[in-house]
């Protein structure tokens, strides 16, 4: 067992972990931190999509050790200071872009990366960027819409 | 102006804020405290004889609790199946046992052999790799036809074959439909394969036994759509615990599209084993695992043949469909392939006969059983692909074809069996042409002919049947259990309320639309009523949330119990007011009497009925909680019609959707926003099996699909924008709330209107000699079908 | 996984050194080795991470106008740094998804050799170099076939020099599940040729298709390609795709390259 140390939203955290151990089982079993989700194996579905240093990973795909001293943002660090729903939050709510609700932390997370490189994307760059996020309930439609919305365009024409 | 709350309102989703925030209760973030970890140890083969299991080197590793198998379970119960279809001689069907852990055969890969249960995942799955299994390798029977062939293995030795039924629809029909056909102007007849598919809910299954010595109480937390079943399945019918010693609980559930309908070995095998270890047993499915243990879903091999006269009059239907039941009888599988399927192939035309034959066949495959739609998209498919090539063989417009064939007086009672009590297949169609722009079509065609693209456009109808029901109907159709649902509304003393629901939300948007219902009824604020659901312990008995049934069965069960509530609640406002009874009004939230100026609130009604101090003792008693338990009088019929655009690359096979668009009629709607995501969603997973979904076997019976990097998964560049309207409604008569369910009908309505336009399209090009290519229409498949 | 001991060497000798032991094995990014050992397909005793080691990572050009990518630089980072090398910069961009090229590295791709991959096609057609620890390989040289590769064991890829074309162009047809290519043809056009490399379709991994690059050479033109063929010999067959179909790809994405090649 080694320790790692990292910060976690803001928060610095530590704990024991194997070689082994991945960032999204430290996070989930670690910390207790649930929001972030495993639906595969093969690092396809993106519902634990994180960001580490700013930038979108599958945190099944990296091993916690690997985030030492890193900054991680998980979907339980996404919503504004006072605990309300951030743009892109308020957004996936207002357009319905979430259903069962299993895809949504890493759909965020994906979304959130996208809009920090490209704040206004193309429906077809937001459909491209979601390559690596699965969503079985919503065909995509209202996630689709939700990004754009958050990104502050008018998608009412299109997807209407 | 749209609604800002009640019925008809695009009331946005509660549930959403725990879900975007990370603080959703899905059963994997359940952790009790000492619990174990289980591993399953599955067949790799896909058809042998199990002569033993070595679990001796694995029960002396480290960590390691006890390992499991099938020795453990003798005296414990089958898992049972919940569906006894009746074949066309009388016979009942064959129904093999299906033990929780593999006896003496293994009959598909990923079959459980053993079960290691250790202190960690890791300690358990490391030992699982030393648990060896002795298993002498018998051939394996994959293809349907081959497994009913003289002499092929047999998948259970105690059956006499592998047919489970040979069932007939209706029967007495057989001979007239034989005859008309022989003797048609015109017979269109069409083979195809609607394929075998992997539901994929985004959560894998996970399932938690708990035991509590001290009472004797077991808890099972699992990833279910309807936990009273589950509880009742496993309970009565494998572990024998009561119902009041058996708590099952379904928590936030990351869909299930079916899948998580059934009751499943490791639901029961955790259940057992937490009373065995006295600790609570976890297991996590992983995708891997999922692939080969979650029940999979169509999966028929179809002849379809359809007779026409010269005006292109539907005169007679004749279909033939070998269905795979897989290696054992998931909970609803027979019932799939006939009671599902069978009713539904009069479609929205007035066919006046029509014959039905479905084989249902053992195979080493994984069971198959309801997948969203269930029976209905493979009786959409097949008909309106054989109506589409129908039209082209005759010269007909398929529009008009089918118009000309549209039922259009209702009620109507098709020769297989159902009444349809209301809809309008014109308006659907009419407004379908509308949002598909299908006057615009020959532009966009022009232009993506301009880029090489050759363009198709394709058009369906269909009809579903939701809300299965009644119950003592189905009962004679072989069900084995009521499909009613149940709903337990409790008023609190300050006049809030909470609504126990039998249905169960995996993201349907229950807990928004629901209380939506009740606010319309009462007239007060949608957050003054909470929505519980999934748990065993607090819902009255329901039959849970599948086959489009929740708010036409389960949201009519609230309506019954919540006019318990309000006719009670008129007794007390009645006495409070020193009025009569018959006198009492009640409209937002304020009991008045009629033509008086008198009134009380809501809230002071509650309030007597907690605290009885100014109250009718003699005549009610005090509280405000009713039940009510609803048995719908029939289905409910949603129809509607499709409209799929695509471009095809003749370099390459690819197909893209350019425009779909949908025209659905469910009756009346509830949440506006809801009923276009579940529409939408539907589409994505009729698009996905018509383009890319695929489950494959080799002829060993080894799962060639068997992870997202050969199983193709929808994603967002997959599909468009759709067009939804519902905007046509034809209420359902016989609920109270007029609603037919919504969703299944995209994954129903969506197949054939690709398939129709990559054919249209290449038709449009030239190719007259293609007039099928079966699902998945990958690209190779549609380069080989325009190359020979 | 099988558990084994994760190392994060702060340099070059330190990561050689821990990687002589047999039982060890090299990881990058890890967005194939990490799947692979989910599995358990593999049981590394000690697993190597290069990706804390400086001076491997980032872009640069060389003297010779070489493009230079360090071995643990990711995909996300050629995607958007490669600039002076558009078609490689875009290749870089479509392998996986965001997340992913947030962590793959062009070593791991290079030194897995996978034989849907992009990078290889990349490589071999640019006549790249492929620096290691010990020594330089020519891409001609290095790849052996699907998962083989000319690396020793306990070799570590460093950089990979990219002689910058004329024009290129990499064309891939996805497999509809994995996304990986079906079939990938990366054309690039030097003074003294063109060359054609392809991915995703051989059974021995990627491979230069000679035929087109002599073809091109006399004529950079799409049409120079009419009546050319690749043989459906020795292409891969699974589900996504019989050999013939694969071989037709080729054809395709070959004109489709040399269509789009800027």
């Amino acid at each position: 067992m080694s320790n790692v140390t990292m910060k976690v939203n803001g928060k610095p955290v530590s704990g024991e972990v194997e070689g082994r151990t991945l960032l999204s089982s430290f996070l989930r079993e670690g910390l207790e931190m649930t929001g972030t989700h495993i639906g595969c194996d093969t690092s396809q579905c993106g519902a634990c999509v994180v960001h580490v240093n700013g930038q979108a990973v599958k945190s099944c795909t990296m091993f916690a050790l690997e985030a030492e001293g890193a900054e991680v943002t998980t979907i339980e660090g996404m919503a504004n200071p006072d605990g309300s729903l951030s743009v892109l939050q308020q957004a996936f709510q207002d357009h319905h872009g979430l259903q069962c609700g299993f895809c949504t932390p890493g759909m965020v997370m994906s979304a959130a990366a996208l809009l920090q490189d490209n704040p206004k994307p193309t429906e077809a760059e937001v459909r491209d960027y979601l390559e690596g996020n699965l969503c079985r309930c919503t065909g995509y439609h209202n996630i689709v819409k939700a990004i754009m919305a958050a990104s502050g365009q008018d998608v009412a024409v299109a997807a209407e | 102006m749209p609604k800002d709350g009640g019925i008809g309102a695009s009331s946005k989703r509660r549930e959403d804020v725990r879900f975007l925030t990370g603080q959703g209760n899905y059963t994997d973030d359940i952790n009790i405290h000492g619990q174990a970890h289980a591993v399953f140890v599955r067949s790799q083969v896909a058809h042998g004889t199990l002569n033993g299991v070595d679990t001796a080197d694995a029960a002396a590793m480290p960590g390691v609790l006890r390992v499991f198998t099938g020795a453990d379970f003798e005296g414990v119960g089958s898992i049972p199946c919940g569906w006894q279809v009746t074949d066309r001689f009388g016979e009942v069907m064959q129904e093999p046992g299906h033990p929780v852990l593999a006896q003496g055969k293994v009959r598909h890969v990923g079959d459980p052999i053993a079960v290691v249960v250790a202190e960690t995942y890791e300690q358990a799955r490391d030992a699982a790799e030393a648990v060896v299994p002795d298993i002498t390798d018998l051939p394996a029977v994959v293809d349907m036809k081959a497994a009913l062939a003289e002499g092929a293995p047999k998948v259970h030795d105690d059956l006499t074959s592998n047919l489970c039924y040979d069932w007939g629809f209706v029967e007495d029909n057989r001979d007239a439909v034989d005859a008309a056909i022989r003797g048609a102007h015109h017979v269109t007849t069409l083979e195809l394969v609607n394929q075998r598919l992997v539901a994929n809910p985004m959560e894998p299954r996970v399932a938690i036994g708990d035991y509590a010595p001290g009472t004797g109480d077991s808890t099972l937390y699992t990833t279910s759509q309807n936990p009273h079943v589950i509880r009742l399945l496993m309970g009565a019918f494998v572990l024998g615990i009561p119902e009041h010693k058996l708590r099952v609980v379904a928590p936030d559930v990351g869909g299930g599209f079916g899948t998580k309908i059934f009751h499943y070995a490791e639901e029961a095998f955790c259940t057992f084993a937490a009373k065995a270890l006295k600790r609570a047993v976890k297991w996590t499915s992983t995708r891997s695992e999922a692939f080969m243990s979650d029940a999979h879903g169509r999966d028929h091999v179809t002849k379809i043949e359809l007779a026409l006269d010269e005006q292109g009059q539907f005169l007679a239907l004749r279909t033939d469909t070998h269905a795979n039941m897989g290696a054992y009888l998931s909970t609803f599988a027979p019932s799939v392939p006939t009671w599902l399927h069978g009713t539904l192939m009069a479609g929205n035309y007035k066919t006046p006969l029509i014959y039905v034959n479905v084989k249902a066949v053992f195979t080493n495959t994984v069971p198959v059983d309801a997948y969203r739609g269930a029976g209905r998209p493979e009786a959409t498919f097949q008909l309106e692909r054989v109506i589409d090539k129908a039209a082209r063989e005759m010269g007909i417009d398929p529009v008009d074809l089918r118009r000309r064939n549209f039922i259009t007086e209702f009620p109507y009672a098709t020769p297989v069996a159902v009444e349809y009590d209301t809809g309008d297949y014109n308006a659907t169609l009419d407004k379908l042409l509308e949002i598909a722009d299908v006057a615009g079509f020959s532009a966009r065609e022009a232009e993506s002919k301009a880029r090489g693209k050759l363009r198709g456009l394709g058009l369906n109808c269909y009809i579903e049947a939701c809300g299965i029901a009644p119950s003592n109907l189905v009962g004679q159709l072989g069900a084995r259990a009521g499909l009613y649902e149940s709903a337990t509304v409790r008023v609190n003393a300050t006049g809030g309320l909470v609504v126990m629901t039998g249905s169960h939300s995996h993201g349907q948007g229950h807990e928004t639309s629901f209380p939506q219902v009740i606010s319309e009824m009462i007239g007060i604020p949608e957050d003054m009523i909470e929505i519980v659901h999934g748990d065993t312990a607090n819902a009255p008995m329901g039959m849970g949330t599948y086959g489009s049934r929740s708010l036409a069965v389960g949201g009519s069960a609230m309506v019954r119990a919540t006019e318990k509530i309000i006719a009670k609640a008129k007794k007390i406002a009645a006495h409070l007011m020193e009025a009569a009874e018959g006198d009492i009004e009640l409209k937002d939230g304020q009991f008045s009497v009629a033509g008086t100026d008198k009134s009380v609130a809501w809230g002071d009604v509650t309030l007597a009925a907690y605290v009885p101090h100014n109250y009718p003792l003699e005549d009610i008693e005090p509280g405000l909680e009713e039940t009510a338990f609803y048995d719908p009088a029939n289905f409910t019929y949603p129809s509607g019609a499709y409209a799929c655009e695509v471009e095809v690359d003749p370099d390459t096979g690819k197909v893209t959707i350019e425009r779909f668009a949908a025209a659905d009629d469910f009756g009346n709607v509830v949440n506006p926003m809801i009923v276009d995501g579940q529409v939408h969603g539907g589409l994505a997973q009729g698009i996905g099996q018509a383009l890319l979904e695929g489950c494959s076997y080799d002829s060993d019976g080894q799962l060639i699909s068997g992870s997202y990097m050969d199983y193709a998964m929808p994603r967002a560049d997959d599909v468009p924008f759709y067009s939804v309207d519902h905007s046509c409604q034809t209420p359902c008569t016989h609920n109270p709330l007029g609603v037919k369910g919504c969703g299944e009908a995209g994954a129903i309505g969506s197949p054939p209107a690709v398939v129709n336009a990559v054919v249209d399209a290449l038709q449009r090009a030239g190719h007259s000699d293609i007039t099928h290519i079966d699902m998945p229409l990958t690209p190779a498949r549609v380069w080989s079908a325009m190359n020979g | 996984m099988y558990d084994f001991i994760l190392e994060r060497p702060t340099s070059l000798d330190a990561a050689v050194a821990l990687l002589s032991d047999e039982d060890a094995q090299a990881l990058g990014g890890g967005q194939t080795l990490i799947p692979t050992l989910k599995q358990r397909l593999a049981q590394p005793g000690r697993l190597v991470s290069l990706t804390a080691i400086p001076g491997i990572r980032g872009i640069c050009r060389a003297e010779d106008g070489a493009l230079c990518i360090g071995g643990t630089t990711p995909h996300g980072e050629v995607a958007t740094g490669a600039t002076a090398y558009p078609a490689l910069a875009d290749l870089a961009g479509n392998i996986g998804d965001p997340a992913v090229r947030s962590r793959g590295t062009i070593g791991g791709s290079l030194a897995n050799n996978d034989p849907s991959a992009c990078y290889p096609a990349a490589a071999l057609a640019s006549g790249a170099t492929i620096v290691t620890n010990d020594r330089q390989i020519a891409a001609d040289d290095y790849f052996q076939g699907m998962f083989t590769t000319a690396l020793e064991e306990g070799e570590i890829i460093t950089e990979v020099r990219f002689p910058v074309p004329e024009v290129a162009n990499y064309q891939k047809f996805e497999q509809p599940a994995s996304r990986f290519a079906l079939v990938g043809v990366f054309v690039a056009k030097y003074p003294d040729g063109v060359r054609v490399a392809v991915t995703g379709a051989s059974e021995e991994g990627v491979f230069r298709w000679t035929e087109a690059e002599a073809a091109l050479s006399a004529n950079f033109t799409a049409d120079a390609l009419d009546g050319l063929s690749a043989p459906a010999d020795g292409m891969i067959g699974d589900l996504h795709g019989t050999p013939a179909y694969r071989a037709h790809l080729i054809g395709v994405l070959t004109k489709r390259a040399v269509a789009a090649a800027s």
